[in-house]
């Protein structure tokens, strides 16, 4: 196994890394703030992919199909945030659970009634097509190197917004005592759609900028969820940098599992019977790395509550 | 004068039954992921019984939502409740598994308008299930032999970890003779191919086969034809057909793939079942749409000659496939799956609609490699 390869699956690990990230941005700012498991966040990142694929489609323009999802999905996150979820502050979890599982159905059967039943195409703009040749001949795709780039910069004006801005010390002190802060006369309801239709706008961009190199279509958004939800328990739940810590651990042990145990095992089993038993244990590397990581640290890399 | 009105009541209620009515249930998903194809079969099935005129045939429609549990359900419930004479509408193999042989075992008439699983082919086949598309191995296979013709010699191949994953590098390693430049299995609904890219681009082969269906296909088809890798690529029909196609755009354009069916195939059962599909519901057919009307077509044959309720006749006159297939000759193997031809087709652009156009055949009476297995 060359050099090249290592380093260009290392390139696709953080890529897919970056995108978890702005998925898993989201949910744990939601949960961090407002204490809300929102299932439904699959369900943005869909409705942000069919937007840009939408709008795009009309248009001819993939820029546009950005702008037209970052808008889609933050509107429909206010609008659930205002109709539904604010309902649901003082409720159980388990209540969460049920109303955002019940949001899923609606937004699948609805876009499904809207769009149809069969995937929308959504292509990566021209300028950014094909592959640009690295430093020491790595031949890789143009649009996943600006796929890292465009995720690491969310990643620092998030980080500016949190720790810089005045919105970000409300949603800091959110985070800590929800009580004090209404208390000092911040318009707490209004703060959390904020911070909510923050999320779904995240969510709404990774969907649209991954839909255009893989599949838009209905139920697109669940297994990225999960994994969503794998990052914020392993970087701690609430914590933006631990999301992000957590997403880069994902996406490269996913990304490298999956390559290297298929060559391992081929040391000692014959091929076929090595990629069989490589690539099932090699999908089962995140959730022992979050195991491991709960075993070690209870509250995840970054958390501070239990 | 109240007894013979009860005796004339008693009568009517008796003769109603009697009208000899067919009941048909249909499961197949209509929601979730893979409504595409449940849609196609559906809409292919209900046209050719709408086009054949008969009023005393009932379709019961319910959606499975791909999930093996609720599919049992729904059998339970129409071979018990709705006492149906004859099932079809399954696509997915694992539910296929989970709902055929019950339900062939209860007397009920199964007909296969997509998944074919090896063991109903093999060492479970039924004497009530007959397969109406393939063997679950068969465009694999054919996609194998097209890969000799086409004089590849080093393949690099890849397939979802789950049992037709297996199943399909199983089918195309059966027929083809070159070597393997590697082997993948990948996860089940993956979603990102960087990684199998990047192996394929730092392996040696000539050519690329790969069985990945629905979204995954459009996926592996945009980030290959965007990663600069040019090497040919094959797979059978279902990352081809003509619900996805549109999503994957230029993607696919001149990649080969392997079918037992396609728009263009001359005669007049498909262009008259063309021209009605696209009239009726303004698009193009898939393979799954022309598997549905086919389906519905063999059923409406056998129903012209016997009753469900003689299951002895019935079940010949299902065996004789007397019905003008969208194939052209369509006649059942010894263990009820088609022996056929499978073509090879390439993606074409027809103004601004991207469809396939046949190649040529790649297998011709193509049987499968269970038949023998199985004793019935």
């Amino acid at each position: 196994m060359s050099t090249i390869l290592i380093i260009e699956q290392v390139l696709n690990g953080l890529q897919f890394g970056v995108m978890l990230f702005l998925m898993a941005a989201g949910l744990t700012l939601i949960f961090g703030v407002m204490g809300l498991i929102n299932l439904a966040h699959g369900s943005l990142y869909m409705v942000g992919a069919f937007a840009a694929a939408a709008v795009a489609g009309l248009t001819g323009s993939f820029f546009l199909g950005l702008v037209a999802a970052l808008a889609a999905a933050a509107l429909a996150g206010a609008v659930i945030e205002i109709a539904v979820i604010r309902r649901l502050y003082d409720a159980p979890h388990l209540d969460q659970v049920l109303a955002t599982f019940a949001l899923i159905l609606i937004f699948s059967e609805g876009t499904r009634w809207l769009f149809g039943s069969f995937p929308l195409f959504l292509d990566i703009p021209d300028a950014l097509s094909g592959p640009v040749t690295l430093p020491g001949g790595i031949e890789y795709p143009l649009y996943r190197l600006a796929l890292i780039c465009i995720g690491l910069a969310v990643a620092l004006g998030l980080w500016g917004l949190i720790e810089r801005t005045r919105i970000g010390v409300q949603i800091r002190a959110g985070e800590n005592d929800r009580e004090m802060i209404a208390a000092l006369g911040i318009d707490i309801s209004k703060l959390y759609t904020l911070v909510f239709a923050l999320g779904a706008a995240l969510a709404g961009l990774a969907g649209a900028l991954v839909g255009a190199i893989q599949s838009v279509q209905v139920g697109m958004g669940e297994p990225v969820l999960i994994l969503a939800f794998v990052v914020i328990v392993i970087g701690g739940i609430g914590s933006i940098r631990g999301a992000f810590i957590g997403a880069l651990l994902v996406g490269l042990t996913d990304t490298l599992a999956g390559v290297f145990l298929p060559e391992l095992f081929k040391l000692f089993m014959e091929t076929g019977a090595a990629q069989k038993s490589g690539s099932a244990l090699a999908s089962m590397g995140i959730y022992i790395l979050m195991g491991l990581v709960l075993i070690w640290r209870p509250t995840g890399l970054f958390g501070a509550r239990a | 004068m109240k007894k013979l009105l009860m005796a004339a009541a008693t009568a009517a209620l008796c003769a109603t039954p009697a009208m000899a009515e067919v009941k048909v249930g249909m499961i197949t998903t209509l929601s979730g992921g893979g409504a595409g194809l449940g849609i196609d079969v559906r809409d292919g099935f209900m046209l050719a019984i709408e086009q054949s005129g008969r009023d005393d045939i009932e379709v019961v429609i319910e959606d499975d939502q791909r999930k093996p549990d609720i599919a049992v359900q729904l059998s339970d419930k129409m071979i018990q409740s709705e006492r149906v004479d004859v099932m079809t509408g399954i696509i997915w193999s694992n539910l296929a598994m989970a709902v055929v042989p019950s339900a062939v075992n209860q007397g009920v008439f199964y007909l296969s308008p997509n998944a074919g699983p090896s063991p109903l082919a093999g060492k479970g086949c039924h004497e009530n299930y007959f397969n109406v598309a393939w063997q679950n191995d068969n465009l694999h296979e054919a996609a194998g032999a097209y890969a000799n013709s086409a004089g590849y010699e080093n393949s690099f191949i890849l397939a979802p970890n789950y049992p037709a994953g297996t199943d399909a590098l199983t089918g195309y390693k059966r027929f083809f003779e070159g070597d393997l430049a590697g082997e993948v299995y990948t996860k089940l609904g993956q979603t990102d191919y960087a990684a199998e890219i990047a192996q394929i681009r730092a392996s040696d082969a000539d050519s690329v086969f790969f069985f990945l269906p629905g979204g995954m296909g459009i996926s592996f088809l945009k980030q290959y034809a965007d990663s600069g890798v040019d090497l040919p690529v094959v797979g059978p029909a279902f990352s081809f057909d003509q619900g996805i196609l549109q999503a994957v755009g230029d993607a696919a354009l001149g990649v080969v793939n392997t079918s037992q069916w396609n728009k263009d195939i001359e005669n007049a059962a498909n262009a008259a079942f063309v021209e009605s599909f696209q009239a009726e519901y303004d698009r193009l057919p898939s393979l799954y749409a022309s598997q549905g009307f086919d389906t519905a077509n063999l059923l409406l044959s056998a129903l012209e000659k016997a009753d469900p309720a003689d299951a002895d006749a019935f079940r010949e006159a299902l065996r004789a496939a007397d019905f003008e297939s969208t194939r052209g000759d369509f006649a059942f193997g010894p263990n009820h799956h088609p022996v056929q031809t499978i073509y090879a087709r390439e993606v074409i652009k027809e103004g601004d609609v991207f469809t396939n156009k046949i190649i040529g055949p790649a297998l011709e009476g193509h049987s499968d490699a269970y038949a023998a297995e199985c004793k019935m």
